[in-house]
């Protein structure tokens, strides 16, 4: 329906269906974030025998988040007196709109997807890059030491990450032959690419955590070093921007690795086919998340040298192999 | 040609790091530290000052507030400089009670240094398992005092209150639980790679470097200097207990770490040795004058509280309230070698290494 869209002359009609699609998936994702967020805290509650939010919606806190959005946007909005306000104002929004243009051509099943782009492994990373000046805009035009430290480990973080996990995703479109994710998710009809590529799926996981700024490599944002890294000067909605681009992430990260790696919306098994596409979609795309929050209520924070000594040095050579290996077996067999 | 300046950070008084009011004004290159200078002071309450004009009895509740978090060593270093200075003999059931709080104290002491320790370096887990056993250890000292944190027992000649009945045996019961949970944090944190990594080489110093600035506690012991004043000069009754000294050689912060958790482990066997001998009868307090006053004189008394010697000085001119009354808190002196430390590390190591110093900004302050 969208291709015909795409093509259709420019209209009204047009706008307005592209527009209430838009909305519509925004609604969605903040949906998912509402609850993510919850997720986060009910698990990280469990598995450090505490109960997480249980007051506010029930004995599951259902309402949780949505009070404390709630409480963010009633909260002041102080801009600092020195702080460089146009792009004090903008930095948030160039952080969060990159992470919510990237959902676009992710096939949730194969006729859920909003834009199948040819090359839409190369939109993903491409536009998800831009993220990280958003980032580095927060630290610097706030005019506070520990926020410039944070932006500045962020932008260091980016480039020594960003690469590793292009390098990585690499492998995956050589076996495919194409960088449109539709295909990609066709290729992986009989065996999940997590089998032909787990060394490319281990350095993928790693740069995409990193990517993401969780624990353990939360470094521009390290609670305990930098205070909040970045955003230590914004309050109220500006902050819940910040928040709600992570969280964005979070869900675009995951739907990519079941995408690229996880078979995406196929079955595990050929005979469960009777199972919709999206549950199973669901499904994998839930274990990524829960490995995601494991990881933070386990880990300690790496250390900014170890963090890029790690990526140039281990991550990047072994991605290099893998393609390289890639390469001579697909041209063997 | 980029232009390029150092530049001043204040951390703290109020950062998550810092463990209170501690604050550090440091001269950064980037993120590399050229120079750290502490300033402390925030928590100054004056207990020595507030002391004088205090009988000896009433000193006490304000030592709980030096170091909080062992607030029973700090008890028994004033009742032990009153006791010396008037020479009382205290009742062995009160002794037995005395150590055993203490060392009850040692080990929740460390296990917040632990859980706090490691929270710093971004695990945010531990310290909630570090509070669910500390939390027992509290229970346990509740019913012995009446109190969770400031826990005002000792006084001189003795406790103020009995144990409950079957306190002795929840003491019993609790050992093995400890050990068992030892185990568990080990498995989640010592062998975790990123901490070794974090820990491992950081701030290291000499042991003569512990020696001049006048280091002690396991931040001496991890440096390889095998002093213990409950080994080297046995006050109370720590001459009957059979344990060990835990002494690392290398003086690194991870040093540090495994001569706290192998402290735990001999405070283990002391309270195991303990609840053996217990007496069954006897006084908790000895027959002491209803209106205590020291001899005129001075005494000085140390022992070996969890962050180390921790010492009282009285001199007395012989009325109710104490001439001049001078705590060694060890915190404040093993502060001292941070700006030393400091120098030439990142932002992530100052972390580190300000952590395994095992700070208490109540007793660094006074």
């Amino acid at each position: 329906m969208i291709e015909g869209l795409l093509h259709d002359q420019a209209g009204l009609l047009n706008f307005v269906i592209f527009f209430v699609l838009g909305a519509v998936l925004l609604l969605v994702i903040l949906g998912f974030v509402t609850y993510a967020i919850l997720a986060e805290r009910k698990v990280m509650g469990f598995m450090q025998m505490r109960y997480g939010p249980n007051q506010v919606g029930g004995p599951w806190g259902l309402l949780q988040t949505v009070a404390d959005v709630l409480k963010l946007l009633l909260k002041e909005d102080t801009i600092p007196k020195l702080a460089d306000k146009p792009l004090f104002i903008l930095a948030p929004v160039i952080a969060f709109a990159p992470s919510f243009m990237v959902i676009a051509t992710i096939p949730f099943t194969d006729k859920l997807q909003f834009a199948d782009i040819g090359v839409g492994l190369l939109y993903y990373i491409a536009v998800s890059g831009l993220t990280t000046i958003g980032v580095v805009m927060a630290g610097w035009s706030s005019n506070n030491k520990f926020a410039l430290l944070g932006g500045m480990r962020a932008a260091a973080q980016m480039i020594s990450y960003e690469i590793p996990l292009v390098m990585s995703v690499l492998g995956v479109v050589l076996l495919t032959g194409s960088l449109n994710l539709n295909e990609i998710v066709s290729a992986q009809e009989n065996v999940w690419y997590i089998l032909l590529q787990p060394i490319g799926f281990i350095v993928f996981f790693i740069a995409s955590v990193a990517e993401l700024n969780r624990i353990p490599f939360d470094l521009p944002e390290a609670e305990n070093e930098l205070i909040a890294g970045y955003f230590v000067e914004y309050s109220g909605f500006r902050w819940a921007f910040f928040m709600l681009s992570e969280y964005v992430y979070m869900f675009a990260m995951a739907s990519l690795t079941t995408v690229l790696f996880l078979g995406g919306w196929l079955p595990l098994f050929s005979f469960l086919d009777f199972i919709p596409g999206a549950v199973w979609f669901a499904l994998k795309f839930s274990l990524v998340i829960f490995i995601l929050l494991w990881f933070r209520s386990t880990f300690p924070r790496i250390k900014a040298d170890q963090l890029m000594e790690f990526g140039w040095k281990v991550l990047l050579p072994v991605a290099l192999a893998n393609i390289f290996l890639t390469a001579i077996i697909k041209s063997l067999f | 040609m980029l232009r390029t300046e150092e530049m001043l950070l204040n951390v703290g008084p109020q950062h998550p790091s810092t463990h209170g009011v501690f604050r550090l004004i440091l001269k950064i290159d980037g993120e590399t530290i050229k120079e750290a200078k502490p300033v402390i002071g925030y928590l100054h309450r004056g207990t020595e000052k507030l002391a004088e004009n205090l009988q000896y009895t009433q000193i006490i509740p304000y030592t709980d507030r030096m170091d909080y978090v062992s607030a029973m060593t700090n008890n028994y270093v004033i009742c032990h400089a009153v006791e010396t200075m008037m020479g009382i003999e205290v009742p062995e059931r009160a002794e037995f009670l005395r150590v055993m709080a203490m060392e009850l104290g040692r080990v929740s002491s460390h296990l917040l240094w632990w859980g706090t320790f490691v929270l710093d370096l971004g695990a945010t887990s531990p310290l909630l398992y570090a509070f669910r056993e500390r939390e027992m250890i509290l229970n346990l000292l509740n019913e012995l005092s009446g109190a969770r944190l400031t826990f005002n027992y000792m006084r001189v000649g003795g406790v103020k209150w009995d144990a409950p009945e079957g306190w002795v045996d929840k003491v019993r019961e609790f050992i093995p639980h400890m050990r068992e949970q030892i185990k568990g944090y080990h498995d989640l944190v010592t062998g975790n790679e990123i901490f070794l990594n974090r820990v491992k080489g950081i701030g290291k110093y000499t042991k003569e470097d512990a020696l001049n600035y006048s280091l002690s506690g396991p931040n001496l012991r991890c440096t390889g200097v095998k002093w213990d004043l409950r080994k080297n000069e046995p006050y109370s009754i720590y001459d009957r207990f059979n344990f060990d000294v835990p002494v690392r050689e290398e003086g690194d912060v991870l040093s540090r770490y495994h001569v706290r958790f192998a402290e735990i482990e001999e405070a283990l066997k002391i309270l195991e040795q303990c609840v053996e001998q217990f007496p069954e009868e006897g006084p908790i307090l000895a027959k002491v004058p209803k209106i205590i006053k020291a001899p005129k004189g001075e005494a000085f008394v140390r022992i070996e509280s969890p962050r180390g010697e921790i010492g009282c000085y009285i001199a007395s001119d012989g009325k109710k309230e104490p001439y001049r009354l001078k705590f060694r808190r060890p915190s404040f002196y093993n502060l001292q070698i941070l700006p030393k430390l400091l120098e030439g590390e990142s932002i992530s190591n100052l972390i580190a290494i300000l952590g395994a110093v095992d700070i208490i900004l109540g007793e660094v302050d006074g």
